[in-house]
C-alpha cells in the first residue's frame, strides 16, 4: 500500500469500511426472511397449494377489501386532504392529528374501538342495526371498515403534501379561463397532484391488504367472509405450514409486482 | 385622482381596497376606456400582484367596486361578487402559468373546453391561434419545453382565444433574459393593439411601461402616486421614486458608427457596432450642466436653454429646451452656485459611456 493515492481513487473516495458494513447488515434484515421464505417453498406442491379452497378464498377476500378500502379512501381522502390544505378553520391541528392517528394506534385498538362504535351493540351500530339490519363485524364490510380506518391516513397526508405544494396560480389561472370548481379539479388540480396522488393511493392500498390486528378484531377470522391474506398465513403457521409459506409467497409477489410497476410516481412524490 | 371616478359605459372602471393583516392596505382607482392600454408601474411589493387577483376575481375586494363594460363585477357594499370564471378577464400571469401537463394546443383550447366548446371547434381555433402567432409546429410540446418568448406567445393566446372583456398581463417580460426582452416588447406591443378592449400591463420596468402604454399610473404602497401619460411622467416625476425609475430620458434615433441620429441631433455611444433603430436611455444624474462651454471628456456637450426647474426633496430637475429636450439632475446647492434660474442658458455635457442603448 502506497501513500499517494491514484487518481482513480481520488475521484471514487472508498467510504468508511465500518458504515459499509452497518449498511450491509440493514440490508440483510430485509433479504434474510426472504431467503427464508424461499427456502422453505415447497415448490413441487405449490400449484396445489396454490388453488387450495383457504388460499383462493383469502386471496378473494383480500382483494375485495383492498381495493374497497383504496376506493372508499379515495372518495372521502380527498376531499378532506382537501379541507385540510385550502379550508382555514378553527382546530384544523386538531383535526390534522386525528387523521393521522391510526398510524400511530395498535391496529387491535382500531380494531377495538371500531367494535364499540359500530359492533351490534356499538354507539351507532346498534342504531344502524335497527333501522337497516346491517351487520358490519363478522362480514366483508367489516373488513374493508377496518382496513379503511387503518389505511386512509396514508391517502390523506400525501395528497395534502400534494396539494400544498402546488402554486395556487395554476388554479387561478384556469378559473380565469372560464373554469369552474369542478372542471379546475379534474383538470387542473388532480392531474398536477396525479404523482402525491398514485403514491397515495398505493401506499394505502399495500397497507390495506397487509391489514391484520383491526380487522381480526373487529370482523373476526372466517374463512370466506373475512379470512384475509394476513389472518389465513396466521391460521396456517398453526397448521399448515406448507399453506402459510404458499400465501406468504402470494404476498411477496404482488407486493414486489407494485413497487415495480409504481416506482418512478412512488419516488418521485415521496 | 381618488373618488369622484368618471363612469365609462364600455371598459373598465374600479377602485379597489384589499386590506392585507400586516398594515398593508391597497386603495386604488382605475379607468381604462376600450382600447386602451394603462400601465400600472410600480416596485415589488407596492400591491401590483393584488390588483390583478382583485380585477380577475381572484381575491375579494373589502370595498370599493369593480365594473367593467358597464356590468359590476364586485361590490362589497351590496355583496356582489362575480366569480373568476364568470368575468371574462382575460389574464397573462406573471411566469406565464401554462399548465405543465397539458401540451400547447391544450393550453391554449383550455378556456374554450371549460366554457363547452365542443372538443374539435376547440382544437381548431387554438391550431389557428397557434398558427398566427408561429407556433402551429410547437403545439404538442409541453411547456416545459418551450423558450420564454414561445411561453409568452402561448399564455398570450390562452388569455385571449376566450375572447375577454379587459386583457390583463402580469410582467409580461419579466421572465425573460434581456435579448428576447427587446424583441417580445415588439411583439406584445403588436398583439396588444390587436385586442381592442381595456388593457393593463402590470411592469416593475419603466422602459416597458412606457413604450406600451397610452397611460401609466404609479403604485407605491398600495396607492397610486401619479397618473399621467409616459411623456408626464418622464419629464414631471412626482416622487423620488419615479424620478429614480422611470426619470430616465429616452431618445429614439437611428445608430450607425458609435453615433445615434435623431431629428435634431447627434449623441456619440460608446458601442460601435450597433446600428439601425435605436432607443437611448440617459439617466438625468448622467447630464452635467455648466454656464459655460466645458473642454473635458465628454463627446457629446450643446448649448441651450433651462425651460424648467422643479424642486423635490434634496434633488432639482432641470428640463432642457432645443436642440434635444433632455431632463437633468442636481442638487439645490448646485443649482445655486451656477445661479440657474428658468430661461438660463447653459452648456449640457453627457459622456458617451453614460448612454445605455438598446435596438427599438
Amino acid at each position: 500500500m502506497t501513500k499517494r493515492a491514484t487518481s482513480s481513487d481520488r475521484r471514487t473516495r472508498r467510504p468508511p469500511v465500518v458504515l459499509v458494513i452497518l449498511a450491509v447488515l440493514g440490508l440483510s434484515v430485509f433479504v434474510i426472511p426472504l431467503l427464508g421464505l424461499l427456502a422453505r417453498t415447497p415448490w413441487s406442491d405449490l400449484p396445489t397449494l396454490l388453488t387450495s379452497d383457504v388460499v383462493l378464498d383469502a386471496l378473494r377476500v383480500s382483494v375485495i377489501a383492498s381495493l374497497g378500502a383504496t376506493a372508499i379512501s379515495a372518495i372521502l381522502g380527498i376531499p378532506l386532504a382537501w379541507v385540510l390544505a385550502r379550508v382555514e378553520f378553527p382546530g384544523r391541528a386538531i383535526v390534522r392529528g386525528l387523521v393521522v392517528l391510526p398510524l400511530v394506534l395498535p391496529p387491535v385498538v382500531g380494531g377495538a374501538a371500531l367494535l364499540f362504535a359500530l359492533g351490534r351493540r356499538g354507539l351507532i351500530g346498534e342504531p344502524l342495526n335497527e333501522m337497516t339490519g346491517l351487520v358490519f363485524p363478522f362480514s366483508i364490510w367489516g373488513v374493508v371498515i377496518a382496513a379503511t380506518f387503518v389505511a386512509m391516513p396514508f391517502l390523506v397526508i400525501t395528497v395534502e403534501g400534494g396539494l400544498r405544494n402546488l402554486d395556487p396560480r395554476y388554479e387561478g389561472a384556469a378559473a380565469t379561463l372560464g373554469a369552474g370548481r369542478w372542471t379546475v379539479l379534474w383538470r387542473v388540480t388532480l392531474p398536477m397532484i396525479g404523482s402525491s396522488l398514485a403514491a397515495g393511493l398505493a401506499l394505502t392500498w399495500a397497507r390495506a391488504l397487509g391489514e391484520f390486528g383491526a380487522t381480526i378484531t373487529f370482523a373476526g377470522n372466517l374463512q370466506g367472509r373475512t379470512q384475509t391474506l394476513p389472518l389465513a398465513v396466521f391460521v396456517a403457521m398453526e397448521s399448515d405450514r406448507g399453506a402459510a409459506v404458499a400465501l406468504s409467497l402470494i404476498m411477496v409477489v404482488i407486493s414486489l409486482t407494485v413497487l415495480i410497476v409504481l416506482r418512478h410516481r412512488w419516488w418521485g412524490a415521496l | 385622482m381618488v373618488g369622484g371616478a368618471v363612469i365609462h359605459s364600455t371598459g373598465l372602471d374600479a377602485r379597489l381596497v384589499v386590506s392585507r393583516g400586516d398594515e398593508f392596505t391597497l386603495d386604488v382607482s382605475l379607468s381604462i376606456p376600450e382600447g386602451h392600454t394603462v400601465a400600472l408601474l410600480g416596485p415589488n411589493g407596492a400591491g401590483k400582484s393584488t390588483v390583478v387577483a382583485a380585477i380577475a376575481g381572484l381575491l375579494p375586494l373589502d370595498e370599493g367596486h369593480i365594473t367593467l363594460d358597464g356590468r359590476v363585477l364586485d361590490v362589497p357594499a351590496t355583496d356582489v361578487l362575480v366569480p373568476a370564471e364568470d368575468r371574462s378577464v382575460g389574464v397573462v400571469f406573471q411566469d406565464y402559468v401554462l399548465f405543465p401537463h397539458m401540451t400547447v394546443v391544450e393550453n391554449v383550447e383550455f378556456g374554450l373546453r371549460s366554457r363547452k366548446t365542443p372538443r374539435r371547434s376547440a382544437h381548431e381555433q387554438a391550431m389557428s391561434w397557434l398558427d398566427r402567432i408561429g407556433l402551429g409546429d410547437l403545439a404538442g410540446r409541453k411547456p416545459n419545453d418551450l423558450s420564454g418568448g414561445q411561453a409568452q406567445r402561448v399564455a398570450v393566446a390562452r388569455a385571449l382565444i376566450t375572447e375577454p372583456n379587459l386583457l390583463l398581463l402580469d410582467e409580461p417580460l419579466a421572465a425573460l433574459d434581456a435579448t428576447t426582452r427587446v424583441d417580445l416588447r415588439r411583439t406584445l406591443a403588436d398583439h396588444l393593439d390587436q385586442f381592442g378592449g381595456p388593457r393593463m400591463v402590470i411592469t416593475h420596468d419603466p422602459t416597458e411601461a412606457f413604450l406600451l402604454a397610452d397611460e401609466i399610473h404609479v403604485i407605491e404602497d398600495g396607492v397610486i402616486t401619479q397618473v399621467g401619460t409616459p411623456d408626464d411622467i418622464r419629464l414631471r416625476p412626482r416622487t423620488p421614486y419615479i424620478a429614480d425609475l422611470a426619470g430616465s430620458n429616452l431618445v429614439l434615433g437611428m445608430a450607425s458608427a458609435g453615433l445615434v441620429t435623431t431629428d435634431t441631433q447627434q449623441l456619440h455611444i460608446a458601442d460601435t457596432q450597433i446600428s439601425g433603430p435605436v432607443l437611448a436611455a440617459i439617466h438625468p444624474r448622467a447630464i452635467i450642466i455648466d454656464r459655460h462651454q466645458p473642454d473635458g471628456s465628454p463627446r457629446n456637450t450643446w448649448e441651450t436653454a433651462v425651460i424648467r426647474i422643479e424642486h423635490y426633496g434634496d434633488r432639482v430637475r432641470l428640463q432642457t429646451g432645443d436642440p434635444l429636450p433632455l431632463t437633468g439632475e442636481i442638487t439645490p446647492d448646485a443649482l445655486n452656485d451656477l445661479q440657474i434660474v428658468e430661461g438660463s442658458v447653459v452648456w449640457i455635457s453627457i459622456k458617451a459611456t453614460e448612454i445605455s442603448v438598446e435596438k427599438d
